[in-house]
């Protein structure tokens, strides 16, 4: 029989590659078997999104233009000329959403189960990066259609920005690029969604990986590790179960994409007044729904300065959570954490609720 | 002897290095921070005739770069103020049914004098004179 020329090239492959070493690598790390194992799947959902958004974004750039004049127009061509642009940019924003919220529940689930301990620092404190870099992900890209509502609310958003004491006003300019928000600000916000953001986001996502596949993965602290513990390869077992989630979730993006098509609302008017119901992207409005409650004046400061130091101290306390919550670094239960998270989430929650019914 | 020596030269390449960081990154940095733009000092604009504007209603105009507005009061007066709201930026407008400037971000209100009378604005809006000529609007800057 002559030899399969599938595999005369897959020895030339592997004498040149070795794949043995790759393979060694990929199934060094088990994933633990236990009652809490869904959370394991949410990074890998969160990773999924991102592709999409790497592929239909750069689908988008063919067509999309960054200007002023032209961004509006040119996604209406998308929407109504290009074949099947209305699906691409229907999913571009739904997976952008549903990145977001995975992302979320993902951080969540790695806060609660206190993944964060010694030795997972580095991988926590990227993905609190990545987080925050994704919310800069959908803030410049809420702009890029250049509408009504995106354009105000942009206003609305760097303006708060722009409240920060010392650093506030030299961020909104250069965030603006310039004083007001014009078509200087939809140039900048363009570079930095299709350029400066993915680059920064990608090196973040490899750090991650890595110490993510040198690590292997953590064990709740509730759950005692047995002799026997059950576990399972992540190659290829868990990988597998990986795509067949994703293969899920593309269903469920396809179908919110083609039933919800998203929508393009009208061109942005710099010398129009603001309509009636500008909103931010609804990760924003748990806070932008708390600069509401905060009175105008608290003691000799601007409400708001007070609102936007304190969710930057927050944020900031976060991020940093490895490094203070000492007891679970002593290997100890501590439950003011869980409180705290679970007071966060509810805080979210009610405060978005709130913010939409307003 | 030797001992300094090594510290000298340490300090030599720590410093050279710092040096090099700043001469690549200051340009970078200063590249993206937008130049001042000439904006259009503007001071005084024709914005429409008397009869372009009925009794109880409200105009956005073009003052330079930024937004006006240009309110006729049920009595038939002429106000204009920078149509900038002074809360977070949005663009204000007249609003019939509540004889208020009214701006729709965050239900901010303001009087037929600019004062700001309800909502978050924290200030009043910026007041501009008013001058008819003949059947001509002409606004400008308080000085
Ligand atoms: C390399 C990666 C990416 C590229 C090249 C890219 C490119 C683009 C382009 C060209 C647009 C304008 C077209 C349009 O508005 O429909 C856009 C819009 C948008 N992008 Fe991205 N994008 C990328 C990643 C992301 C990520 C990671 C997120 C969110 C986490 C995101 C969120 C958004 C949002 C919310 C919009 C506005 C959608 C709309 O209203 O049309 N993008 N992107
Ligand atoms: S921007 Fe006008 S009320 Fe907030």
């Amino acid at each position: 029989m002559k030899p399969n020329i599938w595999r005369r090239f897959y020895y030339w492959l592997d004498e040149r590659i070795q794949f043995e070493d790759l393979i060694r690598f990929a199934a060094k790390k088990y994933v633990p078997v236990h009652s809490h194992s869904l959370w394991y799947y949410f990074g890998g959902v969160t990773l999924f999104l991102f592709i999409i958004q790497v592929v239909t974004g750069i689908l988008l750039l063919l067509y999309y233009k960054g200007n002023e004049d032209l961004a509006f127009e040119s996604i209406r061509y998308i929407m109504t000329e290009v074949e099947f642009g209305w699906l691409i940019r229907s999913i571009h924003s739904w997976s952008a959403n549903l990145m977001i919220l995975a992302a979320f529940i993902h951080m969540f689930s790695v806060f609660f189960t206190k993944a964060y301990r010694k030795p997972r620092e580095i991988t926590w404190l990227t993905g609190m990066v990545m987080l925050f870099l994704a919310l800069g992900f959908g803030f410049s890209g809420y702009l890029l259609p250049w509408n009504e509502l995106a354009f105000f609310a942009t206003k609305v958003g760097t303006d708060i920005v722009g409240v920060i004491p010392l650093i506030g006003k030299p961020i909104q300019i250069f965030l603006r690029g310039g004083e007001d928000v014009t078509g200087a600000t939809l140039s900048r916000f363009f570079g930095f969604h299709v350029a400066i953001l993915p680059g920064i986001f990608t090196i973040f996502l490899f750090i991650h990986l890595l110490l993510v596949q040198r690590q292997g993965m953590s064990l709740p602290m509730e759950i005692v590790p047995e002799k026997a513990m059950k576990t399972m390869p992540f190659f290829p077992n868990f990988l597998l179960r990986d795509l067949l989630l994703w293969l899920i979730v593309l269903n469920i993006l396809a179908i919110l994409a083609v039933l919800y098509p998203w929508e393009l609302g009208v061109k942005a008017d710099p010398f129009a007044p603001a309509p009636a119901g500008i909103k931010p992207e609804w990760y924003f409005m748990f806070m932008f729904q708390t600069l509401k409650y905060i009175p105008a004046h608290i003691w000799i400061f601007d409400g708001e300065v007070v609102g936007v130091l304190l969710f930057i101290i927050a944020g900031v306390l976060w991020t940093l959570i490895p490094f203070w919550d000492k007891k679970t670094a002593r290997g100890e239960k501590n439950l003011l954490i869980n409180y705290l998270g679970l007071f966060c989430i509810l805080y979210i929650i009610l405060l978005t609720i709130l913010g939409y019914l307003s | 002897m030797n001992q300094s020596r090594r510290s000298f030269l340490k300090y030599i390449l720590g410093g050279s290095l710092i040096a090099f960081i700043g001469a690549v990154l200051y340009p970078v940095i200063a590249f993206l921070k937008p130049p001042k733009s000439k904006s259009v000092e503007i001071s005084s604009i024709k914005v429409c005739k008397v009869n372009d504007l009925p009794n109880d209603s409200g105009l956005i105009f073009k003052f330079g770069n930024k937004p006006g507005i240009l309110v006729r009061t049920p009595k038939g007066d002429f106000r204009a103020f920078d149509a900038t709201c002074t809360h977070l930026d949005c663009t204000v407008q007249y609003k019939k049914d509540m004889g208020v400037i009214w701006c729709a971000c965050h239900n901010g209100k303001y009087d037929l004098n600019g004062r700001n009378i309800s909502g978050p604005p924290p200030r009043p809006l910026i007041p501009f004179k008013v001058i008819v000529q003949g059947d001509e609007i002409f606004v400008s800057k308080q000085l």
